[in-house]
């Protein structure tokens, strides 16, 4: 494949078909299309209504606690010895990450469209929290659909969610993680199209998804942009986020992509490395083809069948990504890395330790790749990494590799 | 263009009767197996052949289709295999059309002109990619009418008036009415609903009118045959194979003999269809 030129703007997309160049797109049944084409309607009218933005806005400040406070790690960054580390504290949230701000925004939608009722797919169970506790909020019924080897080692997430009222379905065709939990939520879907929105948790699936989920998790980077200014009187010099399906890492990264002196670092899930089958890198490994909705980057083997990845954090253990994250790589604008699962684990211990932070396993990555980068970095340097969950779901997970017994 | 799925449509029209489509699981359990399951269809009286393409990822699909995909790709189904198959089936049969039924993501890395040249070479009709609806027709759609290959949509209860156009511009061979919102193998919902939404896409189309999702009894066969041009049955089919599997996928008696006894059973049905519309 030729470079392609540098678009003018990497801001722009995706373009009225829903592609980010080749990525993206309307891949699903006829049966779905009619509602996806009435979603988008609905979309384009809600984004332009400032009723709309000022409803989510002051759900956003009064029930989320937005904005994230952006934090200086003076110790990990006097620990490390290079650049300055500042975190984006949007495990603060309420329900403990970034996956309210989409589902607060998407819920909105659901309420506008007259839907009654709600599914979401979860892998960590993080966007299975934050669905099922909208959910209670509006007073719709909620099904999570939940790869049943997450159920098992994301037991806390799933009593949260059944605590809020959620009826949380175990999947256990494929490995039972979270592709598995989306085919079986597309599944509920096509059969229950006419009351059902799918609160899809990540910026994949068929547009307009991957382009709302990205404008609603924005705001991490719009808040970032301001806060920087404030703290720093300027842009930071790295930004590094964890991607799974990357719904937390376009929403910082968005603001910042026609900034060409920030540059920009997805980290993947290495798992235990990429030579052999146990690991979730689909953009360092992976080819583009399609599922769930779109085009896009993807574990599958030589005849086209998608492969289970894995990841020692459930929320990073998707053979997909997002359709703009593959542009973006297909453009250069964002460096993606794989990190593995001991490099996370050591990660996730040094910031508990340093900061008296304990964050979940999948910022735990994209720590470890700061962890890699700071000390290169000269010491009137910035660095911005999206702490976009917390640890307390994966204490038993890590509890169990330590051979700490709980 | 003619192909042989436009030939049989002609003829079944002229005999008076809908067409039974009977659709089966390529390489499940095993390539021979499904081969000889494949041969077996048209003389049990099946009028057109659906070769499923396996995915591992099957989202419009229930249980049964799924786990007969998973059988079949662990029995090491490819969709070069599935092509091969088409190709062996040509050999003593020229006439029974054949179309491919599955997801785009195996077609897509196979490369899509490389698999349209390759399915016309290996006596492939018609295509029914379930999830490259008409807003994505620049992919395969396109491409495979200029092939000479039909590529066969689905409408659904969904597709409003206002949208049918728009699925049936570019469809061709006949056009594959879901009869319900769901996914392969659920209960079939009021047979009498069903002439209606037949009524109302043929208001727009010339086109026969196939109907399926749910239909498993020679039955309920023949009450969607008095209105529809064609009858689908897909589920009951795989599941025929199923039975006739051990727990470990041994074979317990022949999968081609129990698939022919239902499709014969079934061919019955459809056969008497409009004999009983007629009374």
């Amino acid at each position: 494949m030729n470079s392609p030129v540098a678009p003018n703007s990497f801001r722009t997309g995706p373009d009225t078909e829903g592609m980010f160049g080749i990525f993206g797109g309307r891949f699903v049944a006829e049966t779905l299309m009619p509602l996806i084409l009435d979603l988008e309607e609905h979309w384009k009218v809600a984004r332009t209504d400032p009723a709309f933005k000022a409803e989510l806005d002051h759900l956003n400040t009064h029930y989320t606690g937005r904005p994230s406070p952006l934090y200086f790690a003076e110790r990990l960054t006097e620990h490390l010895g290079g650049a300055k580390i500042y975190f984006k504290r949007d495990e603060l949230n309420h329900t403990g990450s970034h996956k309210i701000n989409n589902c607060l925004g998407q819920i909105l939608l659901a309420r506008r469209m007259g839907k009654t009722r709600i599914i979401a797919e979860t892998g960590a169970g993080q966007h299975g929290v934050a669905t099922a506790t909208v959910c209670a909020r509006f007073g719709l019924p909620c099904v999570v659909y939940m790869g049943a080897t997450d159920v098992e080692r994301q037991a806390p997430n799933v009593f949260r969610m059944k605590l809020l009222g959620a009826e949380v379905i175990p999947v256990s065709s494929g490995h039972g993680t979270l592709k598995d939990a989306m085919n079986e939520a597309l599944r509920d879907w096509v059969t229950n199209v006419e009351d059902t929105y799918y609160l899809i948790g990540t910026a994949a699936g068929p547009h307009p998804y991957p382009e709302l989920v990205r404008e609603f998790q924005s705001v991490i980077g719009k808040e970032l942009r301001d806060q920087m200014m404030a703290a720093e009187g300027r842009l930071p010099d790295l930004l590094v986020a964890a991607v799974g399906g990357g719904s937390n890492a376009i929403g910082l990264f968005h603001p910042f992509l026609d900034d060409a002196s920030v540059k920009i670092v997805g980290v993947e899930a290495g798992g235990k490395g990429l030579d052999g089958e146990e690991h979730c890198a689909s953009l360092t490994a992976g080819a583009p083809g399609v599922l769930h909705g779109n085009r896009t980057y993807l574990l599958q083997n030589e005849d086209g069948q998608i492969k289970d990845g894995h990841s020692i954090s459930a929320g990073l253990d998707y053979p997909g990504i997002g359709p703009e994250h593959s542009w973006l790589k297909e453009t250069n604008r964002v460096e993606y890395v794989p990190i593995m699962d001991d490099e996370a684990l050591e990660a996730f211990q040094l910031l508990t330790r340093l900061e008296g932070i304990i964050p979940a396993l999948e910022p735990a990555h994209a720590l470890a790749e700061v962890v890699k980068r700071a000390p290169k970095m000269g010491q009137d340097q910035i660095i911005v990494m999206n702490l976009c969950g917390r640890g307390d779901k994966d204490i038993f997970t890590v509890g169990k590799i330590l051979g700490m017994g709980l | 263009m003619t192909t042989r799925i436009d030939r049989r449509m002609a003829d079944l029209k002229a005999e008076g009767r809908p067409a039974l489509v009977t659709y089966f699981m390529g390489g499940d359990p095993d390539y021979d197996t499904s081969l000889s399951i494949m041969k077996a269809l048209p003389k049990a009286g099946s009028d057109i052949i659906e070769l499923g393409m396996p995915f591992s990822d099957p989202m419009a699909d229930g249980p049964a289709i799924q786990a007969a995909g998973l059988r079949a790709l662990k029995a090491g189904q490819t969709l070069k295999k599935t092509l091969q198959m088409a190709s062996d089936f040509r050999k003593d049969d020229d006439a029974t059309p054949i179309v491919l039924m599955g997801y785009y993501n195996p077609i897509y890395i196979y490369g899509v002109e490389k698999f349209l040249a390759d399915a016309k070479a290996s006596g492939i009709d018609g295509l029914i990619v379930v999830d490259l609806p008409p807003e994505m027709d620049g992919e395969l759609c396109i491409p495979a009418l200029k092939a000479g290959i039909n590529f066969i949509r689905l409408a659904t209860p969904t597709t409003d008036d206002k949208r049918l156009p728009k699925v049936l511009e570019n469809t061709s061979g006949f056009v594959y009415y879901v009869s319900m919102l769901g996914i392969t193998g659920s209960a079939l919902p009021d047979t009498s609903k069903v002439a209606g939404a037949v009524a109302r896409i043929k208001g727009h189309t010339d086109l026969p009118i196939c109907v399926g999702f749910g239909v498993k009894t020679a039955e309920q066969a023949r009450a969607i045959g008095a209105s529809a041009d064609g009858v689908v049955v897909g589920t009951a089919i795989v599941n025929a194979v199923a039975n006739v599997l051990g727990p470990k996928g041994e074979k317990t008696a022949d999968p081609a003999e129990a698939v022919a006894t239902l499709v014969s059973g079934l061919a019955q049905g459809v056969r008497s269809a409009r004999l009983a519309q007629a009374v």
